[in-house]
């Protein structure tokens, strides 16, 4: 698992005054670069520093960067970073946070950790704090970003309970990344008001895509694992408002022991009622954040609900609708629907078992959560393509 | 005390109530019902559970209530979003509606050179004055055709043989893209032809235009031309040798096929469906002899009867089933529409399985002599002698004049099947259709008994027959919701 965020890093010659700066890296050579004012050299050994240059260099290359005027000094495991990724360092902790990494294809911008759900698996806890100035950053971050970036994600808390800002950030991505696409994971809440659905719909992002839960089709059970009422309905009204502009739309559906088994109904239901979506994902669970506190109640062997999973995924794919598999290792799921499974773990969070050594489908297997040993299917064990 | 909230905490419904939707519900057999909501979706379910949802004691823990739930069969305080998706349901399935008569069909001549005794309407004359389309007439039909607010104009050729008047049929086609140039329409043009004329010349000319063909395809040579008597008894090695050339020039979808039951059919199912799979066609569709033409006054009609058609239809499909298990993809066209209906929120525009009916709005006939019939059956019955559905001429009537009249408004209106007697309180009704021409044709309404009805045995039997296959095997499941969402 990667290194994103660390506070044991050593700052010098950097201008006080403000909280944090955002810098691109540059990979330095034997002749001096002419950086542009975001922007900093990663130290490697042989580099050249130009005058008034500020550097980031590890720590085993800390000596080779003694003389530059700015000098950033982050722990070794920070060293796959490279040229074009962005950071955020903060001045007064001090602190380096990686926001994006130019050969990963799996970069994304939590906008804020509030959230009006509380989901009982939620990997990434709510806190109802005032966290405006991650957006401040990422108006700075975006600039800095690669053009040629594939695809960029936005997270949360829930995005669009910054509104007006929310809107602001997806206008800026299409005026600095019009190729890039953009994936947002929201509750789609707040979509219930069509002139919010419009607004967005009129930014024209050339490739942007709403990633929207809906974990049941019976109200009460999708608005208790979310622990929000009434959220079913306004999410359902919310995908509708932005379909009816037009907008791309994915389901996501993360599959636990609360919903498992009426997960056929679930995928009926969408093809029914929710035919025009353009994605429909079932997940795999987490095993992280509220997940760990409530493991009892959602854990579920994926090898125990095989096959609704495949009937779910069956039903979908029969009527055309674009189905993956997410977070799921191939032993656990039925053959037939293998053909779904992505590899959908972020890389920075991806590992494999001991038992897959000598897995013949590996390459193509989903893997695991680094963070979900906790909790592990009994059915892991080494499989063949046939 | 968790931060967490139990589910109670989030069910506004917890004390049991919950109000119905539109429903209906139908005996599958002897212990199960099938239950439809007011879009097709359906449920099978024990006697004991419709009895419950009937007597509001279905209780939320009850392993069908989220099922019924979230087909809109129920809905309880805890949401009313399910009304509006009903809206919009309903919406999609009727929304050919308002495009108003996509199919405009043009018979050209009614000349043929075939002797099918099963012929709804045919004539071995040579006489081309009196039973050809002239440019006058085609003319102002097409005039007509262009009247309809349907984004897609469908106009097929029909006969009689139409490749015995090829040269109107170049008119129409010439003349129909020159007008299309301003109005834009989604216009597509087919010929229904037994191919046994079919020309260089055709094919050119269908190719440079964007003709498409329809032939008829009976089976194997010795049914099909026995089916299908011609000068020279080679009906079958002409059709083959077209749908080849065809092919060749039009592209492999560029020809499709029909088959008609007959008595010697009967017992044949598989032989035919071999015989569409050896012409490389994807697809059959199984289709019975109408009451209509010569086929009554042949007694071919009554030559079997509707149980005996049935038992045929599904041997056929049994088999084309077991073909799809092992691993060959083919395709029964009558159930695949019927499927769509069942499985998907969308209706196929079918136009004997539409109610409102289709007749008139959906598809319309301009004879050859300039009468217009609100379907290609009630043209035939007027061939018999009873014009009950001709609209009126197309020289002598405006647009608003034949598509206002009362002869196409009374039949749609008392068909329909929504209020019909029987149809109105059965579970199929939401897949079924209103055919007030069949019903005239044999039972002098527009309605007709239903008991009495070989429309309504035959269509009960198939959908019934549909759900059973799908309640008996995953397998037969999966591959109806494909074909269902094709």
């Amino acid at each position: 698992m990667l290194t994103l965020n660390s506070r044991n890093v050593v700052l010098e010659g950097l201008a006080k005054g403000q909280r944090s700066m955002v810098l691109r890296l540059r990979q330095g050579g034997p002749e001096p670069l002419s950086l542009e004012q975001n922007e900093a050299l990663f130290m490697q050994s042989g580099a050249a520093v130009g005058p008034g240059q500020t550097v980031l260099a590890l720590e085993r290359n800390a000596n080779a960067a003694a003389h530059a005027s700015g000098r950033i000094i982050v722990p070794d495991e920070f060293d796959y970073l490279g040229d074009g990724d962005v950071l955020a360092v903060e001045l007064e902790r001090p602190a380096v946070r990686v926001l994006y990494r130019r050969n990963s294809r799996h970069n994304s911008f939590l906008l804020t950790e509030r959230c009006n759900h509380y989901c009982l698996m939620c990997s990434q806890p709510p806190k109802d704090i005032n966290d405006d100035w991650i957006v401040d950053e990422l108006f700075q971050a975006i600039p800095l970003i690669s053009p040629e970036t594939r695809s960029l994600g936005f997270t949360g808390g829930e995005p669009t309970l910054l509104g007006e800002r929310f809107l602001r950030l997806v206008s800026v991505m299409r005026e600095h990344l019009p190729a890039t696409a953009l994936h947002i994971l929201s509750n789609g809440r707040r979509f219930v008001d069509p002139q919010f659905a419009r607004a967005y719909a009129a930014i024209g992002h050339p490739d942007a895509m709403l990633g929207i839960p809906i974990y049941s089709a019976s109200s009460q059970t999708h608005d208790h694992i979310v622990q929000a009422d009434g959220a079913f309905d306004e999410t359902v009204r919310g995908i509708l408002n932005l379909k009816t502009c037009g907008q791309k739309v994915e389901i996501r559906v993360v599959v636990h022991q609360l919903n498992y088994a009426h997960l056929p109904v679930l995928a009926e239901f969408i093809t029914r009622n929710l035919t025009f979506v353009d994605h429909v994902a079932l997940m795999g669970l987490e095993m992280t954040g509220f997940a760990k506190a409530n493991m009892d109640a959602l854990w579920i062997d994926p090898v125990d609900y095989r096959q609704q999973l495949y009937e779910a995924a069956a039903v979908l794919q029969d009527f055309g609708l674009p189905t993956s598999i997410y977070n799921h290792q191939l032993c656990t799921i039925d053959r037939r629907i293998w053909p779904l499974a992505a590899k959908s773990i972020s890389d920075w969070k991806n590992e494999y078992r001991l038992e897959c050594l000598d897995c013949g489908v590996r390459e193509r297997c989903g893997g695991f959560f680094a963070t979900g040993r906790s909790r592990l299917s009994r059915h892991i064990r080494p499989m063949r393509e046939n | 005390m968790s931060k967490f909230q139990p589910l109670a905490a989030y069910d506004a419904a917890s004390d049991g109530q919950y109000q119905l939707l539109p429903l209906k519900f139908t005996a599958l057999d002897r212990n199960r019902y099938v239950v439809t909501n007011m879009v097709g979706e359906y449920a099978v379910l024990a006697r004991e559970t419709v009895h419950a949802l009937a007597r509001h004691t279905l209780r939320p823990s009850d392993p069908h209530y989220s099922e019924l739930k979230a087909k809109h069969f129920l809905r309880d305080a805890d949401s009313d979003v399910a009304v509006d998706l009903l809206a919009l349901k309903s919406c999609t399935r009727y929304q050919r509606l308002a495009d108003f008569t996509a199919l405009h069909i043009f018979v050209v001549s009614l000349r043929c050179e075939h002797s099918c005794p099963y012929c709804q309407v045919s004539r071995q004359s040579d006489d081309r004055l009196a039973f050809d389309m002239s440019k006058e007439t085609a003319t102002r039909a097409l005039e007509l055709a262009f009247r309809s607010p349907s984004p897609v104009l469908k106009i097929e050729f029909q006969g009689g043989e139409p490749l015995l008047n090829f040269p109107l049929i170049k008119f129409i086609v010439e003349k129909a893209l020159e007008k299309n140039h301003e109005i834009q329409r989604d216009l597509q043009f087919v010929i229904t032809t037994n191919l046994a004329l079919l020309t260089d010349e055709v094919l050119e000319f269908c190719k440079a235009h964007g003709v498409l063909l329809s032939t008829s395809l009976d089976g194997p040579a010795d049914l099909h031309n026995a089916n299908r008597p011609r000068p020279g008894r080679d009906s079958y090695e002409r059709a083959v040798a077209g749908i080849k050339r065809a092919r060749e020039v039009l592209g492999h979808d560029g020809v499709s096929a029909l088959m008609t039951t007959t008595r010697a059919s009967l017992g044949r199912v598989r032989n035919i469906v071999d015989e569409y799979i050896a012409q490389g066609f994807n697809n059959v569709f199984f289709r019975s002899l109408s009451p209509y033409g010569f086929a009554v006054k042949t007694k071919t009609y009554a030559a079997y009867d509707t149980s005996e058609w049935l038992n045929f239809y599904f041997e056929g499909l049994r088999y084309i089933i077991e073909l799809n298990k092992n691993g060959r993809p083919f395709v029964e066209s009558y159930a695949a529409m019927i499927l769509t209906k069942m499985l998907t929120p969308f209706d196929t525009g079918y136009v004997d399985l539409m109610s409102p009916a289709g007749v008139g709005i959906a598809a319309v006939v301009y004879n050859y002599d300039g009468d217009v019939y609100v379907s290609d059956e009630s043209r035939m019955l007027a061939e018999m002698g009873d014009k009950t559905f001709c609209m009126g001429n197309v020289h002598e009537r405006t647009y608003e004049e034949l598509f206002g009249s009362d002869t196409l408004l009374t039949p749609l209106e008392e068909s329909f099947a929504g209020s019909v007697p029987m149809c109105n309180d059965c579970a199929f009704e939401p897949y079924c259709g209103a055919d007030p021409v069949y019903h005239y044709a044999t039972q002098g309404d527009f309605v007709g008994r239903k008991p009495l009805s070989g429309f309504c045995e035959k269509n009960m039997a198939i959908f019934r027959g549909l759900i059973g296959m799908m309640e008996e095997d995953p397998e037969t499941k999966r591959l109806f919701r494909r074909w269902a969402a094709r």
